[in-house]
């Protein structure tokens, strides 16, 4: 007998708008667009939607950003399931995990999931968006403001605070890290909806810029405008929609605390340790059993020490793992295979959840994984703060 | 260092942190202790993040601790900052175990380690003085 919630729910659409640098739409519009996509997909109409789950980008924290609002612009009502969420680049996971429980709890039956984010302005730069304090006109107050008055800016110093660590306990190198890089990269050449599709080498990884060392420019990701929108249905319904449905056989959750904490080590051990435990007890697998990885990437870090966190491979040996490519194409874990958020697009938790239920459907084209049974998708928010994970399968996981 | 770039953004002493800026004013790190389970805090709650217990005494710390982390920044963020790209930003963990965020002084980037210990130096300006380190 196993887990009540395995294959308790099944993902039946989704719906992308065009990536990156595109202009002349608000993140409600986006949104908007994502989601009539998502129901066209499902070969649903909107009427049969009952549940809808909202989660904005940086612009929920800037401006602009999509709110409860999103119902009535849709012109959704008798809803029976809506909420606003924010646990950063975990939320998408997330809203797809109480999605999954409100239908197996028989409050929804229809439900969906949307992320939108617009902080590319036409002229802008794309780190515009997620400078922050550098930008707060007042004076930080009492012990917080020893952050900016540190000159510690951004989310890209907290990932090169941990990389460091890494590299310093474990003797991961900057190599490592780029190899990651240019295998997504690898990947996005295959991904028309991919920003970043011309091929990189080591050579270009390294004479990229620093942002923050030990980070170069291409260990870092992108900054998009678009949306995303996933519909979540009743497995029995689900075998018989328009789309080949993705089953979800596990799901977890993982948020380790604050990082000044005595003892933290939030540098080098994630909330993936915790997801994964739930995630992959509630499916019934372990690491040596996923096909297909599509990891939360903010920054090649992440990749490594996510891979580290789920047993991939053994705490501090992540370095060496990625080091022969093999989440690159034709690798023995194919990993990001749409290029994830370093060369994809940044859709926070939506990019790999996207490219998990393009995979698991069989629809990835020249970039299809051959086998993908189980695909792991994980979602990372805050600075390595909070996550999230979903063990997809094209099979039911309920017999 | 008392003539760093006045642009830089200073933190404001607030009501909670008030002690800490006065102390540092005189050289004297505090730290709050927990009077229910002993841990050490820099003043940025009402309550210790350990037990939640909202008793606590001023302890005076050491002052003296290890490079956890850092990076080196090179991205332009805070026009204040621009003189002095590339900088570290470091992450020490102090003896009696909290961490905080800060800047090396009187060492190159290069000789910059994890684990390096190092002491507490302080950065005078006109309302408040701030916890920079150097190597030991």
């Amino acid at each position: 007998m196993g887990h009540r919630l395995r294959g308790a729910a099944a993902i039946t659409g989704l719906g992308m708008t065009p990536m990156g640098r595109i202009y002349g739409k608000s993140a409600t519009e986006l949104a908007a667009d994502a989601v009539r996509a998502a129901i066209a997909d499902a070969g649903l109409k909107k009427s049969d939607i009952d549940g809808l789950l909202i989660n904005p980008g940086i612009t929920g924290m800037t401006g602009g950003g999509i709110g409860l609002n999103l119902q009535n612009y849709l012109g959704m009502d008798e809803m029976r399931l809506v909420n606003h969420m924010n646990a950063a680049g975990s939320t998408a996971a997330q809203m797809i995990q109480y999605a999954t429980m409100a239908i197996d709890a028989g409050m929804a039956t229809h439900v969906v999931c949307v992320f939108a984010d617009n902080p590319l302005k036409e002229g802008g730069s794309s780190g515009a968006a997620y400078g922050g304090a550098a930008r707060n006109p007042s004076r930080p107050k009492g012990m917080a403001g020893l952050t900016a008055a540190a000159g510690y800016f951004g989310a890209n110093t907290p990932y090169a605070l941990a990389a460091r660590r890494h590299m310093a306990l474990y003797g991961t190198t900057q190599d490592q890290l780029g190899t990651i890089a240019v295998g997504q990269r690898q990947w996005a050449t295959m991904n028309p909806l991919a920003q970043m599709r011309e091929q990189i080498t080591l050579e270009d990884y390294h004479a990229s810029r620093w942002i923050i060392e030990p980070l170069h420019l291409l260990d870092c990701c992108l900054v998009s405008n678009g949306a995303v929108a996933v519909i979540v249905s009743p497995p029995d319904r689900a075998a018989s929609m328009a789309q080949p449905a993705v089953y979800i056989h596990g799901m977890g959750q993982g948020h380790p605390g604050d990082h000044n904490a005595a003892g933290s080590d939030w540098e080098t051990e994630t909330g993936g340790r915790l997801a994964a435990k739930t995630a992959f007890g509630m499916a019934g697998i372990g690491p040596e059993d996923i096909d297909v990885c599509e990891l939360y990437d903010c920054y090649t870090y992440t990749v490594l020490v996510t891979l580290e966190d789920y047993g991939f491979c053994k705490k501090g040996e992540g370095g060496p793992f990625v080091e022969d490519g093999k989440l690159g194409p034709g690798g023995s874990l194919p990993t990001n295979t749409g290029g994830g958020e370093l060369s994809g697009y940044y859709m926070w938790g939506m990019t790999p959840i996207s490219e998990a239920i393009i995979q698991a459907r069989g629809q990835a084209g020249e970039r299809q994984v051959a086998k993908h049974d189980l695909v792991l998708t994980t979602g990372n928010g805050g600075s390595l703060s909070y996550h999230a994970a979903l063990v997809l399968s094209p099979y039911p996981g309920r017999s | 260092m008392a003539d760093a770039p006045t642009e830089k953004p200073l933190p404001e002493p607030d009501e909670a942190s008030q002690p800490f800026w006065d102390s540092a004013e005189r050289g004297e790190f505090m730290l709050m202790k927990c009077s229910d389970c002993g841990a050490f805090r820099l003043p940025s709650r009402q309550h210790c993040d350990r037990c939640l217990s909202t008793e606590y005494t001023w302890e005076r710390a050491s002052g003296r601790g290890t490079v956890r982390t850092f990076g080196i920044m090179h991205q332009r963020y805070h026009p204040g900052f621009v003189p002095d790209l590339p900088y570290n930003v470091t992450i020490v963990e102090l003896d009696e175990g909290p961490r905080l965020p800060t800047n090396l002084v009187g060492v190159s980037n290069a000789a910059i380690r994890v684990g390096m210990p190092v002491v507490v130096d302080w950065e005078r300006h006109s309302d408040v003085t701030l916890p920079k380190f150097r190597p030991v």
